[in-house]
């Protein structure tokens, strides 16, 4: 036997994920550093999770036998809040985020205004909407028309940026072909663009479309109108039943619209 | 020669079409201008008319930032970001199991098993993770663990959907060839299913993290830690020029995230 065959393993083993040795481990110890670390931070109150335990217990309770007639009133004006904001929110999002699209698609538009679109959709999607809404309701007042505001700024962001780059990737050949025979920009974007990313549009708003009524059922909880709203005052006043209630609207709802988007898509594409 | 017969300008639709399509647009203009009467019935307009003066006096007052209070924002900040990346890493614990139970080619039990973890998934999604922070301060007390949980929550249902599309989408040839060596089920796991989806795994989890930093930045608004604590008591406190300080360190952290995100992200796939 040589020494060559001897140095070869016997066995087969996964070649491990990070080559070098030093890293791997060196990294590993980090990780498990920082979870000590990072467990440390959390001041676990022991006595009142103990108290909370029986909450909890109430909570789950709550949730097999929710409460929807007592405080149904504001439960339906919450959800009719957060519906209309949804839909007028996201038709106005939609329809604004198409300019804002074209304007950041990188072959279409001039430089300065692909960098001014640019920053506007970097600026939008990295605020969080809560935060969003906390500043338009201090300017808008409280109610579900600061919240419309919130969620069509976040739809701008959110459609425009994965409609540009829906737009870059088209096909240039459509657009030549529509150049050469004297198209003007308008007709540019209604015959060679719109036609191409017509499907994702759709699908992006529909996608959006959920997004919004999720989102409008918590912006209410800083004042900006919805379910969240309703949700918020049942917490207050411990009426955990009603807030069960409206957490399972809210899911059905989801699944509604989930199931619905799904439906409308596989039609479309 | 005789001149051609007159002929009509070509069009995209048949008459008809265009037509439906036209009254299609109308419907949906008026259902979308009917929600937006409802949604502003209650609406003050006196506010929002004064919003733009509203919006110049909240600016003046928020400048300058406050940059002394820099200091003190610091240990709130290294909190939102261990609520951020433990809540993500419990989520990740918890969303895997699920996300294996739902997979049509790797459930137990279609009929009876993946319809709930279905449903694990959809009610895990529709609830933003405020609500479950504003449900889980209820039960568990103010504090960052309330935050970690609310996190972990909501990102179950986003890692477990993107997860279980991804093992229904592996390549089953795989699987059957280290399954006709006769390795048993957990074999055929670890070594046909998880290397295909580990890229998947290692992708939207990060992704998640950066989202969850973004939501766990706002959890103390609902008492569940982190730097919206402060933002909570800046903003009741209406000391706008700190609220100033939050949102710039809130951003600057976001944007930290981000780039650390899409260089893994990068990195891995």
């Amino acid at each position: 036997m040589n020494a060559a065959a001897q140095a070869t393993p016997r066995r087969w083993r996964r070649p491990p994920f990070i080559a070098d040795p030093r890293l791997r481990w060196g990294l590993l110890l980090g990780a498990l550093a920082y979870l000590v670390v990072g467990i440390g931070t959390l001041e676990v109150n022991w006595a009142r999770l103990s108290e909370g335990l029986g909450r909890g217990a109430r909570f789950v309770a709550a949730f097999v036998q929710p409460d929807f007639t007592s405080r149904w009133d504001d439960i339906r004006r919450g959800f009719i809040e957060s519906l209309t904001m949804t839909v007028t929110s996201t038709a106005v999002g939609v329809l604004l985020s198409i300019p804002v699209a074209v304007g950041a698609a990188g072959n279409l538009a001039p430089r300065w205004i692909h960098a001014l679109c640019r920053g506007f959709i970097a600026v939008s999607r990295s605020i969080n909407e809560i935060i969003v809404a906390i500043l338009l309701v201090a300017m808008f007042g409280f109610g579900p028309f600061a919240g419309f505001l919130t969620l069509t700024f976040a739809t701008i962001g959110f459609m425009a940026k994965l409609l540009a780059e829906d737009i870059e990737e088209i096909t240039p050949e459509q657009l030549d072909a529509l150049r050469a025979t004297g198209a003007s920009f308008p007709q540019l974007l209604d015959y060679g663009v719109l036609s191409q990313v017509m499907p994702r549009l759709i699908g992006l708003s529909m996608y959006r479309l959920d997004i919004n009524f999720r989102e409008s059922a918590v912006i209410g909880i800083v004042g900006a109108g919805g379910v969240g709203d309703t949700l918020n005052t049942a917490m207050d006043r411990y009426e955990y039943d009603s807030a069960a209630a409206v957490i399972l609207i809210i899911i059905a709802i989801v699944l509604a619209t989930e199931y619905a988007s799904g439906w409308l898509r596989r039609r479309i594409q | 020669m005789k001149p051609h017969p007159k002929q009509a300008a070509w069009r995209k639709r048949a008459p008809r079409t265009e037509l439906a399509i036209f009254a299609g647009w109308v419907l949906a203009l008026a259902f979308v201008s009917a929600c937006f009467q409802v949604m502003t019935t209650d609406t003050i307009w006196a506010f929002v008319t004064d919003a733009p003066k509203q919006a110049a006096d909240i600016g003046s007052r928020m400048m300058p930032p406050d940059w002394g209070f820099t200091r003190e924002i610091l240990y709130p900040l290294w909190e939102t970001l261990n609520i951020a990346t433990l809540g993500t890493l419990i989520g990740l614990v918890l969303a895997t199991p699920v996300a294996f139970l739902a997979a049509r080619n790797t459930t137990p039990s279609p009929r009876f098993v993946r319809p709930v973890a279905l449903l694990a998934i959809v009610a895990s999604r529709s609830i933003n993770s405020l609500i479950w922070a504003l449900l889980l301060v209820a039960i568990l007390g103010p504090g960052p663990l309330a935050g970690v949980f609310a996190i972990a929550l909501r990102s179950i249902g986003f890692i477990g959907k993107l997860l279980y599309e991804a093992i229904e989408e592996i390549d089953p040839a795989q699987v059957e060839a280290i399954a006709a060596t006769g390795a048993g089920s957990a074999q055929v796991m670890t070594w046909g299913v998880a290397p295909q989806i580990a890229p998947t795994l290692a992708g939207v989890t990060v992704f998640r993290w950066d989202i969850n930093i973004r939501e766990s930045a706002v959890l103390g608004l609902v008492g569940a830690g982190g730097i919206g604590v402060k933002l909570e008591a800046a903003l009741g406190a209406l000391a706008w020029p700190k609220v100033t300080m939050l949102l710039i360190a809130i951003l600057a952290t976001v944007l930290v995230s981000e780039w650390v995100s899409a260089q893994v992200r990068r990195r891995l796939i």
